[in-house]
């Protein structure tokens, strides 16, 4: 007992501090996030003149709205592109690769070698606090972007069940975002540089969890392979939960498939740093 | 989208303290100003930094690669578009074809700001913020040319040939077209390489203004940010805009008042001609708006830049 209350009251320090380092720059924040919708206006008119032009076509209902794409009509694309946003705030990790490849190159995480704190588990601590934090400040842009846009939310606001579906793919693509990104910056122990490999790893994220686009829109032999990576869990998937497109025995098993990706992932997670320990050299102060 | 995309490695603050100023001016000891004196000092510039990109030989290439797989990403978006849809937008003419003569002008001028303009705009801001810009000021030389050219990133040049390629490939795409075949002349391809140079002047005019406006806010990181909210704006077709009343505020907003969306547009029309045959009245008066627009805001960068360099403080010295 008195070793789970003392690894409870640490997890509860890190967390605290975390959130305080947080709040510092809340103003930038706030607006920053906002920012981030500027591009959806461009998004906006491309998908619209895509569709417009679908409807010109002869033999076609020249209604605009009637036009679908892999059973995408012109709302449902521009409510697509708006959960990505949603999905993105809880899978994305910036700084978590370049920091984890920078304390080992720098030799930072030898502090972690002699405290007795796992420096995975607290940087998931972190990283939770972080983005609680964030929540806190970007519900304000989120809530004002999505009232703005709510006339393209056909289906409306979610059912309690896809509610729930959605709360837990939410939650699974945080962690499953988070072991990812943290196995791209255990890599450091054997190549010391990885920021053009992280680069890379984001522009692949960026297509192939469809943030881009709806992933259905794939063509045949590479929705198939797409289908087979854990990327989608980062976007598509909870923003196709939203959307009601996954449903009933499908939302069950796109969820069990996703946390087993989560437990996979974390699982390589730790052992390489078990396995990169034995190489680390220790360079640095 | 990709945001936090390049943090591009850090590169010293006094780079233009070190930069050895070529022996033109050194033989005989005169001062020159001469057009030839600048030739000489750019010539150094472009050795000093292709010698920097290839010290670093693997990283230069990984960089190649990584902004290649950006673009390509990019076409395979709009194939995807293209395999539901035959044109963007209705009667514009902007078909797949078309389009990707728009595309790969989009990345040609991309791919050249990102290459010569946006790490010297970056590194004017932090000159200012150091108090190094003394250096820069107490050179012999016009300052804004020392300042906007002494840093070429070449990894991003891996685009402006991929851009070519795409432009190449639709143009004989549209060429080999039997219902609607387009007909190019020296002229137009003239005039399509005109159009893309004043569409590199207006990006460079506004990145400079920008980037000099750190004199006053005492630093700007927002510079890429900035940059990548622009290119966002100016990638796409105009006529996606031209609808609704937001759509056209856009529009007007982008085209007289930062006039982005004539850069890729302007020369891309030349040469796709998306209304053929021949091209149309407002491809021409587009291009007239262009010509007055390029000066325009040549002009008004200068003078930005000026009237930013009387404010200047000096931090630090």
């Amino acid at each position: 007992m008195t070793v789970w209350r003392s690894r409870v009251r640490l997890w509860w320090a890190i967390f605290r501090v975390s959130v305080e380092e947080r709040l510092v720059y809340r103003g930038d924040f706030a607006f920053g996030t906002l920012m981030r919708f500027l591009p959806m206006l461009t998004q906006i008119f491309l998908w619209w003149a895509i569709f417009d032009a679908m409807a010109a076509r002869p033999g076609e209902t020249s209604d605009v709205n009637a036009i679908r794409i892999k059973g995408y009509n012109l709302h449902d694309m521009i409510a697509y592109m708006l959960l990505v946003m949603l999905a993105r705030a809880f899978s994305s990790m910036p700084g978590l690769t370049s920091g984890i490849a920078g304390s080992i190159q720098k030799g930072e995480i030898k502090k972690f070698l002699i405290q007795p704190v796992d420096m995975l588990g607290s940087l998931l601590i972190q990283r939770i606090a972080h983005k609680l934090v964030y929540y806190l400040i970007a519900i304000g842009p989120f809530a004002l972007v999505f009232f703005l846009c709510r006339s393209f939310f056909d289906a409306g606001f979610p059912a309690p069940d896809q509610l729930f579906g959605l709360v837990l793919a939410l939650v699974g693509s945080f962690l499953l975002g988070f072991a990812m990104e943290a196995c791209l910056g255990l890599v450091a122990f054997w190549l010391l540089e990885v920021t053009s490999l992280a680069f890379i790893f984001m522009l692949l994220t960026f297509f192939l969890s469809g943030h881009m686009f709806p992933l259905d829109l794939m063509p045949a032999p590479l929705d198939r392979l797409i289908g087979m990576l854990p990327f989608q869990y980062l976007a598509y998937f909870p923003s196709a939960v939203a959307l009601g497109k996954v449903t009933g025995e499908d939302l069950v098993w796109g969820l069990v498939i996703q946390y087993l990706w989560v437990i996979g992932c974390w699982v390589l997670c730790r052992w390489l740093w078990v396995r990169g320990l034995v190489r680390y050299g220790g360079y640095g102060g | 989208m990709a945001d936090d995309v390049r943090t591009k490695p850090q590169q010293s603050a006094n780079r233009i303290v070190n930069e050895p100023i070529p022996d033109a001016t050194a033989g005989d000891g005169i001062t020159g100003t001469g057009p030839l004196v600048y030739w000489r000092v750019f010539r150094t510039f472009v050795r000093n930094s292709l010698v920097r990109s290839m010290g670093f030989r693997a990283n230069f290439w990984l960089e190649c690669v990584s902004s290649v797989c950006w673009t390509i990403m990019n076409l395979v978006f709009f194939k995807i578009v293209f395999s539901y849809t035959d044109s963007i937008g209705r009667n514009t003419g902007w078909g797949e074809n078309e389009f990707f003569v728009f595309l790969g002008t989009t990345w040609i001028i991309t791919a050249l700001i990102q290459t010569f303009v946006m790490p010297n705009a970056q590194e004017f801001s932090e000159l200012i913020r150091t108090g190094h810009l003394d250096f820069a000021l107490l050179k012999p030389i016009d300052t804004q040319f020392l300042i906007s050219f002494p840093q070429m990133v070449w990894s991003n040049l891996a685009n402006l040939f991929l851009g070519i390629l795409l432009v190449g490939y639709a143009v004989l795409r549209l060429m080999a077209d039997e219902s609607n075949p387009l007909t190019l002349g020296f002229t137009q391809v003239g005039l399509y390489l005109f159009f893309i140079l004043c569409g590199l002047v207006i990006l460079y005019s506004v990145m400079i203004a920008m980037a000099s406006t750190s004199i006053w806010l005492g630093r700007n990181q927002t510079l890429y940010t900035f940059w990548f909210y622009l290119t966002n704006f100016y990638r796409q077709p105009m006529e996606i805009y031209q609808q609704g009343m937001w759509g056209w505020t856009l529009w007007g907003f982008f085209t007289f008042v930062i006039p982005i969306l004539l850069v890729v547009n302007v020369p891309a029309r030349i040469l796709a001609e998306p209304l053929r045959p021949g091209l149309d009245e407002r491809t021409w008066s587009l291009a007239g708006l262009t010509l007055l627009v390029t000066l325009l805001m040549l002009g008004l960068s200068r003078w930005v830049f000026q009237a930013a360099l009387t404010s200047y403080r000096s931090a630090s010295s």
